[in-house]
């Protein structure tokens, strides 16, 4: 790797962000077909196959597993080591080390689906990995942020930039939420049971299912907005002191706002009431990033227009902005009561995981891509076919999801006159049918256009430096 | 302080970060381990526990449970709303699932709740339905589970699994004194269901008696699921408590 000999910069260590950057567009679409597939086992519950391995409670974690940590985890390895190393004018730190979390990453996505597929889960939604994986997930962990620190700490600039305290903080809280949800007693090579039990599990579990969302999914991916925004812009961040107010106020009120997801539970209602309390307040420092990375367009609002990836990265900002309002709505109690266990928090997550993580993540590819293969893309125009495709598929499918979980959420509560229960469950169920089509076609549409940045970006590298291409053979040989 | 300073000091940073991310974790969790009223006391009148440990049937049929991912469609956690109540029955108390390494609560109700399935249908329906949901409840969009009669219950790991469970904080015996303690808290019956050097015995026993998948010859992983779908939300007899005993709890 340190032979590379890369046109566009030498001085940095750009081979292993290409190597992340294609596994990215591979688990975006592994994943998104999976999800595309559970979907529609919900609509038509034949598809299941009566076969252990593809049944949904199965497949799901594979779902998340293959988009939230195969994709978002590549992407988010991808962008940091590709930003840090700019924003610090240093190359990589610790040599190899970095290569050390490309393939330990690959292999805990692909060891991970496996596991799922045999059934080998903790039963705890985003960390069913089992505890060897975890293990692994620890050390490689480790070995990413001595890379990321490491570099920051060989910086040639004095300031350390934005972007990298965002990126800095999803590293450490990841690593704090990871270890203490994954806390085990195992009594095989495959099985464990977690050191809590009841209440208390609860708690610690969504702590760290919220603080996944709040951390990876949303501080590292506004990291990377603080890059590629005004970088696609050409235009300086529009307020760094809000910068500052809105990267504490965040890292600082997420870790609080988990217990929202289990409101009216077996938990005490203090802790319910404070998580709805810093939920609400959440809301600011949310907004503070969504205005700091679409005021950064100030001024050059025509660029929406003529530049599909500066489409991609404000209309994240946008669905960023919704869902972020959505959230907080949705953490307060009375609200929670009908919300709760319907699709209308699984449209919640889709519009933040699609909306804002899937695209920011392909403005940013899009801008990185080219400049990694010092190339052109080769078929501009499929970018903007690939927004429109992404975009309607959101829409359907996060309306879908309205309309189900509200529906849905009324009828388990609706009384008839003399006081009974409306509705058996079932009958509730049938009523979800039209919609769950609906999400399905949604997933369709946007995976469609995963397929074609799939396409476009294949023969975009394709063109790309014929030394850059060799140099990807050899490394990945 | 300027922020300049953290800008440029990495350390600083480094630090600040930890304390900022550490906090609502130390405050929110961190107590309910020490506060006692998070989980009820929940005793008979002669001062049992009513909330016991799973018979290790019922453990291998949650672990199947866990293992099918059941939670991604079904909830065991039934709230404090008059609907619920009708539907599903007295709201979950925490002492409930005080035993659950891991929690099962779920997140999704695509199916119906289960905190309080046990006793409701019978063992047949419980297979019949795990088997071929449809033929049961026509618009169900359950996965058929046609394996579970068809795969034998591997039971050989239960002492490993119980003795894992013991060192997490279920009481499961291991010796004689603990037996006896078992024996004080639960009574004798219980406690003779949570030996571990007795497990197996146990288990083959509860799967013959209860026969939970209509099928004598074999123990399947239909007869363990069924056992724990069985048990669960059975074991708190909410006739001896007034009604707003549970409520100081909250």
């Amino acid at each position: 790797m340190a032979t590379t000999n890369v046109v566009t910069n030498e001085q940095y260590n750009y081979d292993i962000v290409r190597k992340f950057v294609i596994m990215t567009l591979v688990w975006g679409a592994v994943g998104m077909l999976v999800g595309v597939y559970i979907a529609s086992e919900l609509a038509f519950p034949f598809l299941n196959l009566d076969s252990p391995y593809i049944t949904f409670g199965r497949l799901r974690p594979v779902h998340t597993g293959a988009v939230i940590f195969g994709f978002g985890g590549s992407v988010l390895f991808a962008t940091s080591y590709y930003v840090v190393q700019r924003t610090c004018q240093a190359r990589l730190f610790g040599g190899g080390l970095a290569n050390f979390t490309f393939w330990g990453w690959q292999t805990i996505i692909v060891l991970a689906a496996l596991g799922h597929v045999m059934g080998y889960s903790q039963g705890r939604e985003y960390a069913e990995m089992a505890w060897p994986v975890d293990i692994l997930i620890a050390v490689v962990w480790v070995a990413y942020a001595a890379v990321f620190i490491g570099t920051i700490m060989k910086r040639k600039e004095p300031h350390i930039y934005v972007a990298n305290w965002f990126y800095l903080s999803f590293i450490l809280a990841t690593a704090l939420l990871h270890i203490f949800n994954n806390l085990a007693v195992p009594y095989s090579l495959t099985g464990s049971y977690s050191l809590f039990s009841g209440a208390q599990d609860a708690m610690t579990q969504w702590w760290y299912g919220h603080n996944a969302v709040g951390f990876f999914l949303t501080a590292a991916f506004l990291g990377m907005m603080y890059y590629f925004v005004p970088k696609q812009a050409g235009r300086p961040i529009y307020s760094y002191r809000l910068s500052i107010i809105h990267f504490w106020a965040l890292i600082f009120l997420y870790m609080w706002a988990g217990t929202h997801h289990l409101h009216w539970t077996a938990i005490p209602d203090w802790t319910s009431t404070l998580a709805a309390t810093f939920s609400i307040m959440l809301l600011l420092p949310s907004w503070g990033g969504m205005i700091n990375g679409i005021m950064t367009l100030s001024g050059a609002w025509e660029k929406l227009r003529t530049d599909p990836i500066m489409r991609f990265l404000i209309v994240s900002l946008s669905f960023y902005g919704m869902s972020t309002f959505e959230g907080p709505m949705m953490s307060l109690k009375d609200v929670n009561a009908l919300s709760h266990y319907t699709d209308w928090t699984v449209g919640h997550v889709h519009s933040g995981a699609l909306g804002w993580v899937a695209m920011i993540s392909f403005g940013a590819l899009y801008h990185l891509i080219p400049r990694l293969w010092n190339t052109q893309i080769h078929n501009p125009k499929l970018i903007n076919v690939h927004f429109w495709l992404a975009t309607i598929g959101i829409l359907l499918y996060i309306v879908a999801m309205w309309i189900s979980g509200i529906m849905q959420g009324l009828m388990w509560r609706a009384f008839d006159d003399f006081g009974n229960l409306q509705y058996s469950f079932v009958e509730t169920v049938a009523a979800m049918h039209p919609f769950y089509a609906m999400r399905a076609l949604g997933g369709v549409f946007f995976l469609t256009g995963m397929v074609i940045m799939c396409y476009n970006m294949y023969m975009t590298i394709r063109k790309g430096n014929a030394n850059v291409a060799a140099d990807i053979a050899t490394a990945a040989a | 302080m300027k922020h300049d300073k953290i800008e440029r000091n990495i350390g600083l940073m480094l630090v600040l970060v930890m304390l900022a991310i550490s906090a609502g974790g130390l405050v929110e969790i961190v107590p309910l381990f020490f506060i006692k009223d998070t989980v009820e006391v929940v005793k008979t009148a002669d001062g049992k526990d009513m909330v016991r440990p799973y018979t290790p049937l019922e453990q291998l049929g949650r672990d199947i449970y866990t293992r099918e991912g059941c939670y991604t469609c079904h909830s065991q956690m039934i709230r404090p709303f008059r609907d619920e109540a009708l539907r599903y029955g007295h709201y979950s108390l925490a002492a409930e699932s005080k035993y659950d390494h891991p929690f099962q609560w779920g997140s999704k109700r695509t199916g119906p709740d289960l905190a309080r399935v046990g006793g409701k249908y019978s063992n047949d329906w419980h297979v019949q339905h795990l088997n071929a949901p449809r033929s049961m409840v026509p618009e169900s969009v359950m996965p058929n589970y046609p394996w579970l009669l068809e795969t034998k219950l591997d039971y050989s790991n239960i002492t490993q699994k119980m003795s894992a469970l013991r060192m997490v904080g279920v009481p499961y015996s291991s010796n004689e004194a603990e037996y006896k303690r078992n024996v004080a808290t639960f009574g004798e019956e219980v406690a003779d269901t949570l030996r571990i050097e007795k497990a197996e015995e146990i288990l083959v026993d509860q799967a013959k008696m209860g026969n939970f998948d209509n099928n004598k010859s074999d123990i399947t992983e239909m007869d363990a699921l069924v056992a724990y779908l069985q048990v669960l939300g059975t074991m708190v007899d909410f006739k001896q408590f007034d009604d707003d005993y549970f409520a100081k709890f909250r």
